[in-house]
Parts: structure tokens; sequence; C-alpha cells
């Protein structure tokens, strides 16, 4: 059976659907791992150590374990203890923890990067030091990692696919459903490839604008 | 009190890093208004002295003074912090560095801790940025990035930055010793304006001239002491001790 790709048409809005819920489960995720990697950062560097306990725990097991087993530790696990999390949010949370101890890791070098004549001259006008922290010392940090940060939102988008085995309908997951209908895999793969691809091109374009936008504040 | 209430006071100042003595029992005082310069070779303590004065270098003895509130008093740690982020609003710094907040432009610089920590309003803050910026000769540059001004410019910025959280005190360390020469006397004008207002200032500088100009009294430091101390025509003329006519002579040398 040869290639035949007029029949793509015809599921269209199956796979768009899929499309739909890939970009929403990215950039929730993207947010979350985001926010989540600044909170992780400053309790690594700041917080007490009993506080810190904790959070190395999970930081290791986000780090030292399948993405794949975190989903559905949080899927099916969190339901024995009474968190019973429809499958889009846990895996949002999966996909957006596991991301924020990758960029915590890149947020604690850069925030010890920054000059400490900043965190001093905050402190001489008297800010207290979470509030140098917050105003001066991060918004700085983070600007110099919006790079590597952009690259670990990519691999996100990429792992994204894999909510599809708790059941979420993105992208890959829809491009099996409709195989599984025509019997047409390279197609539809090469279909969800060129969504993947373009959703990627959107993702490099908004960081190479917010690098823009940054550069000439450094 | 019994006594007149001093501005400034230091007690019998000690700092050690370590094994390493910085500052061995320094007193002095300032009045208010009053300019004092703080002259020595580099390593002698100005730094350290100068920024034990908020707390920025804690001392390890003896007791820093402003205005009959101690600055650097025995507190529990929640409330000493409380403490000494009111006194510092008081006290202004500028750095050698600059150290102006690279991602914010020159009237968030200047706004940035007064909208935070008084309260104004944006057109408030914006009111005292026009002002402040206005005052150092800034004001057209007031939506610019420190990383698209000069040196000069960028430190005429940071007094700004400092004068807006209206101190009492202004502490300069070494404001002009990272610029360009030609850039210098644009930053030592704006200091010279702030001197006809009768800031209290007090001011670290290798430059003698600049010191002999501006300042009522100056200091000379060396190896954590105050050697000597004076009206500047007095030190700088006729200083009385070795050290102080060693280090004034090689400094001449060293200008020419
Ligand atoms: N944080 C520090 N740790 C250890 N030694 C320090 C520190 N800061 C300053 N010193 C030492 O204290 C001495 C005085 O330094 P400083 O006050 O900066 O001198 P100055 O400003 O007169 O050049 C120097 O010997 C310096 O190496
Ligand atoms: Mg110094």
């Amino acid at each position: 059976m040869g290639l035949d790709f007029s029949i793509i048409p015809k599921y269209m809005d199956i796979i768009l659907l899929g499309v739909a819920w890939t970009i929403g489960i990215t950039v929730s995720a993207a947010l979350l791992s985001f926010i989540g990697g600044i909170i992780f950062a400053v309790i690594a560097l700041y917080a007490h150590w009993i506080i810190r306990q904790p959070f190395r725990l999970i930081e290791w097991v986000f780090m030292g374990t399948p993405l794949l087993l975190q989903l559905f530790l949080i899927y099916f696990g969190l339901v024995q203890i009474g968190i019973d999390l429809p499958a889009f949010i846990a895996g949002i949370i999966g996909l957006g923890l596991h991301f924020a101890v990758y960029n915590s890791e890149l947020i604690q070098t850069a925030i010890l990067a920054v000059d400490k004549g900043q965190m001093e001259a905050a402190r001489t006008l008297g800010l207290s030091r979470g509030q140098a922290l917050r105003k001066v010392v991060i918004p700085q940090a983070v600007r110099d990692v919006i790079p590597p940060i952009g690259n670990n939102m990519i691999a996100l988008l990429k792992d994204s696919a894999l909510v599809s085995v708790i059941g979420v309908s993105e992208l890959t997951l829809s491009a099996q459903r409709v195989i599984g209908k025509t019997y047409r895999p390279f197609e539809f793969y090469i279909l969800a490839a060129g969504f993947y691809y373009v959703i990627n091109l959107c993702m490099e374009w908004v960081q190479h604008k917010i690098e823009r936008r940054i550069s000439i504040s450094r | 009190m019994s006594e007149q209430t001093k501005f400034v006071e230091i007690r019998h100042a000690q700092k050690s890093f370590g094994s390493l003595e910085v500052l061995k029992d320094i007193s002095l005082n300032v009045e208010r208004g009053q300019i004092v310069g703080i002259i020595g070779s580099s390593g002698s303590g100005k730094s350290t002295l100068l920024r034990a004065i908020n707390d920025l270098s804690p001392l390890t003895g003896g007791e820093i003074w402003l205005e009959g509130v101690q600055v650097n008093k025995t507190l529990p740690h929640r409330q000493y912090e409380t403490h000494i982020n009111a006194m510092r609003q008081q006290v202004g710094m500028v750095f050698q560095h600059f150290n102006l907040f690279p991602h914010m432009t020159a009237r968030e610089n200047v706004t940035m801790a007064p909208k935070l920590l008084k309260g104004l309003s944006q057109a408030d803050a914006d009111k005292l940025a026009e002002e402040q910026l206005d005052k150092v000769g800034m004001l057209e540059r007031i939506d610019y990035y420190p990383s698209q001004l000069s040196g000069g410019q960028k430190q005429r910025v940071a007094i700004a930055r400092a004068l807006a959280m209206k101190p009492k005190l202004m502490l300069f360390d070494e404001a002009t010793s990272a610029l360009d020469p030609e850039l210098v006397e644009e930053v030592n004008l704006v200091m010279k304006k702030l001197a006809e207002e009768h800031m209290t200032m007090i001011i670290v500088t290798h430059e003698m001239d600049f010191a002999a100009s501006v300042c009522d009294r100056v200091l000379f430091m060396d190896q954590g002491v105050v050697v000597e101390e004076g009206p500047p025509e007095v030190l700088f003329k006729n200083p009385t001790q070795t050290r102080t006519r060693e280090f004034l002579r090689k400094h001449l040398e060293g200008a020419n």
C-alpha cells in the first residue's frame, strides 16, 4: 500500500485537538517549571536546612527516576492516598516539577554568579535580603539563563508526548488513535512530527523575542 | 541625655577578618553637615571603616551611633534585621563600581527602593526620579538602561538612587576611582553640589585635590589606624606624622 496524504483532512480535527492539548500542557508545565525552578533554587540556596531536606528528596526523585515513572506515580499512585487528579493535571504537574528541578539547577548557578555588589547596593538602600533577592538578584539571574531554560522547554515539549501513557489525548496519542482507525502510520506520524516542528519554531521565536528585549538591560 | 547627641559617632571600632586585624580601635565623630575625607594607601582599612557605618561589614568590636541611635546594637536576629534596614534607609552609599541595577532604567533604579520601602505611588515616584536625576544632570537619560550610559553617567545615577531615599548621611567609597580621567569631573561636581547643600558626607578618595577642595576634615589611615587628622590645609601642607608625609610624597610622585 502506497502513501496517501489525501486522507489527512478527514481526521484533521482530531489532530488539531491533539495539537491544542500539547500546546496547553506544554505552556502550563513550562510556567510551572519556571516558577517552580525559581522557588526550588531559592530554597536550595537560602532556606533553613530542615526545610531543604524534603526538597532534596523531591529533587532526587525528579532527577534520578524516569519521567514515565513519575507520571505513573502522580496519576495512579496518588489516588491511593486520596489525591485523584485529572490526567492532564497530573501530566502538567509531572512535567512541570520534572523540569523545575532542572531549571532550579540553572537558576542556582546564575544566582550565585550575580555580582555581590548588586546585593550590597540593594541592602544599602534598606531592602531586606528577601526583597533584594526578589527585586534585584533573581531577575538578573533569570535573564542570564533564558537560553538554557529555553532548551529545557524544547525538551519539555518533546517529553509532553509521554503524558499519552496516562491517557491525555495530546498530539502523539491523537495521531495513534487516528492511525488505529486508518492504518496510515506514516502519514499521521509525519503530520504529528510537522506540528511538533511548528510548535518548536514558535517557542524558539518567543525565546528569541525575550532575549532581544532583555539584551539591553544587562 | 546630658551631653549633646553626636550626629555620627564611631567608638573604638575594631574589625578582624580571622586573624587579620583591619581596624584597630578607631574613634571618630562627624557633625551634621560636615564633610570628612578619608585617605590612605590601598588595604589600610578605609572601605572596611566606611562599610561598618551602615553595617555592610559588621564590626567585631566597638559601636557605631547615628543621631543617638546605635546602628550595630545587639538584638535578636529578626529585630536586628528590621532595625538595620531602617537605619540603612538613612545612610546613602556610593560604590566604586556603581552597582547600578542593570535590569532597570535610571528611573527604575532611583524609584525601586522608595516605592518598595516607603510605598510611594507611581506618580510620586516619577516626580522623585525626575527631581533626583535632574539634580545630577541625568534627567535626559531617565529611561536609559545602565548599559547605555558612560561610567560618569552611571555614577551620577547611582548618586541619585542613594539620594532618593533622602538619607541623612552619604558615604562615598572611591566614587571616581573606576572612571576614565575625563569623566571624573562630572561626578566631582555633583558631590560639590551636595556639599553646598550641607549634606553630611564621608568620602574615601584618592584625589587629594578634590579632598582639599570639599572636605572640612581629612583623615589619613594606615594599617587600620587613623594616623593623623585635621583640616585639609593643615593635613596636606603641614602633616605632623612621618607616615602621612611618606604617603603624600609617594602619592604626588605617582600623580606625576
Ligand atoms: N571580606 C574580607 N575578608 C578578608 N579580608 C578582607 C575582607 N575585606 C577586606 N579585607 C582586608 O582588609 C584590609 C583592608 O581592606 P579595605 O578596607 O578594603 O582597605 P582599603 O579600602 O583602604 O583599600 C585589606 O588587607 C583587605 O585585604
Ligand atoms: Mg577600598
